[in-house]
């Protein structure tokens, strides 16, 4: 399992036999910047996404702020906690609060994203 | 952002840096967006005290013979019949009727008292001082910071304060009503003190000399029941009070009719006109408007935001200019424009969210029920 961090602040993290499947996530730095979440539009299943593009919707109190797709994919599940909780985003953003898991169509694109070393270095200089 | 070299400081922004404020800029100004998250600000708000510093608003005061004449020819408040030490909302008008700016007018005794918002001061100014006559003179007090003490507690915080009036035919502190104000010493500082405000709760807004701000601030935030709250929750508490915040829900395009505030045209004003844009604006008052201000209630837990549209059916009938998450209701709330025929308390419509339709029925505003301490109540 590895996990991997964009600039956008959203984290992926690669698991299963053929190190295709995803789950994706933003970080505590991320929710931190928003503040508390009220609601989280996410994408459903069979939905295609790529590499950058929108994912989901995540609404703070104030704001709707994109989140984009680390990697492009397939989405195969979305997190169905999140829906009657928003605030996990907040208290675990990065277990618990997870927003939808995909099927990667090119692990090539993960070779371009930070470990967690080089996103803390990156947030510091933020 | 907060190192941009064109955003000017507020005198306490020291203050709000130590306090651990997420600052913004807002207005020209760097300013404190929240402390320890909105939800928990809005809610310490709602059952305690909130201290807000709103020191990027305009102060204005207008003074000389005649000042009353001269506000009636900008905006529809009957301000020659506005007594001594009381406090009214008004609307600074276009030619063609439209709203440059709400404000807040007090009636100090000697001269008005104007509380502008910050975005528009500016103009503002610009736009009285072209119309200003000999004789009359506009003063803009941008010495001074602006403080807004709001809340249930606000009344308990207050009165422990030693607030010695200023003159013998005013109000003393502790008979200041809803919409009054009068200026008081406390420790040698003169505070202009109206119990206002724009979170649909009791409190104050004292007005301070900018040196003496933080003295004051600190003073306040030493009670347990004040906590310092940030312009995140100022915007949640006015929506759901369903007070229009200027630059969104009101603009020059949108007269004061259509904004659902012909409450500020006072009665003698409706009668008489004479005040800019009052040939549109009474027969919109007396005709209907082809469209006004309403407040959308919304099914399930996206938030619609500004810019929003509203829908009948397969017909564009309006559009969101405030929404957001109410955290008192614990649901998603919007304040929008759409046409009259549909804007009946109860109407079904719907709003158009990323490409998905979401329900949302026309209903009273305040979305919650305000908690003002008015003349004539016991307390």
């Amino acid at each position: 399992m590895s996990r991997y961090y964009t600039q956008d602040h959203e984290w992926i993290e690669v698991s299963g036999f053929t190190g295709l499947s995803a789950t994706v996530g933003i970080t505590d730095y991320a929710q931190g910047q928003l503040g508390d979440v009220v609601f989280v539009d996410l994408p459903e299943p069979g939905r295609v996404v790529a590499k950058g593009g929108e994912a989901a919707v995540v609404e703070s109190v104030k704001a709707a702020s994109d989140v984009y797709a680390p990697v492009s994919g397939t989405v195969t599940e979305s997190n169905p906690a999140l829906t009657d909780d928003p605030s996990l985003v907040n208290s675990a953003p990065e277990g618990e609060g997870w927003f939808f898991k995909l099927t990667l169509s090119d692990a090539s694109e993960l070779d371009g994203l930070m470990d967690k070393a080089a996103y803390d270095a990156f947030v510091a200089s933020l | 952002m907060a190192d941009d070299a064109d955003l000017k400081s507020l005198p306490l922004d020291g203050l709000h840096r130590r306090l651990g404020a997420r600052m913004v800029p807002f207005a020209g100004y760097a300013m404190p967006i929240q402390y320890e998250g909105i939800i928990a600000e809005h809610s310490w708000t709602r059952t305690h005290a909130g201290l807000f510093d709103v020191s990027h608003m305009g102060q204005l005061l207008v003074e000389g013979e005649g000042a009353a004449d001269w506000l009636e020819s900008l905006a529809p408040g009957d301000f020659k019949a506005l007594q001594p030490h009381r406090v009214r909302y008004s609307l600074l008008l276009a030619d063609n009727g439209g709203v440059l700016d709400d404000l807040m007018v007090t009636n100090t005794g000697k001269s008005f008292y104007l509380v502008v918002n910050g975005a528009t001061k500016h103009d503002d100014i610009a736009h009285m001082q072209a119309r200003l006559p000999a004789g009359l003179h506009l003063h803009h007090m941008d010495d001074h910071a602006l403080l807004a003490l709001q809340g249930p507690e606000a009344v308990t915080v207050m009165s422990r304060f030693d607030l010695t009036s200023d003159t013998a035919d005013q109000p003393g502190f502790a008979d200041l009503k809803f919409m009054a104000g009068a200026r008081y010493l406390w420790n040698g500082i003169t505070l202009g003190i109206t119990r206002s405000g724009y979170t649909g709760e009791d409190g104050y807004e004292i007005s301070v000399p900018a040196a003496q701000a933080e003295t004051l601030a600190e003073a306040l935030l030493a009670h347990a029941e004040v906590k310092p709250i940030g312009l995140g929750a100022r915007d949640s508490l006015r929506l759901e009070a369903g007070l229009p915040l200027y630059g969104h829900d009101l603009t020059p395009q949108i007269t004061p009719v259509e904004a659902d505030l012909a409450f500020a045209i006072s009665k003698r004003r409706k009668a008489e006109g004479g005040f800019p844009g009052a040939e549109r604006v009474l027969d919109q008052l007396f005709n209907g408007a082809p469209r006004k201000r309403v407040g959308l209630a919304i099914e399930g837990r996206m938030p619609a935001r500004e810019g929003a549209t509203v829908w009948a059916g397969e017909t564009q009938v309006g559009v969101v200019t405030s929404g957001g998450f109410a955290p008192s209701l614990n649901a998603p709330i919007a304040m929008a424009y759409v046409e009259t025929p549909l804007a009946a308390d109860g109407t079904a419509l719907e709003i158009d969210v990323r490409g998905k339709r979401i329900a949302a029925r026309v209903v009273p505003m305040p979305f919650r029920q305000k908690n003002y301490v008015r003349e004539g109540d016991r307390k």
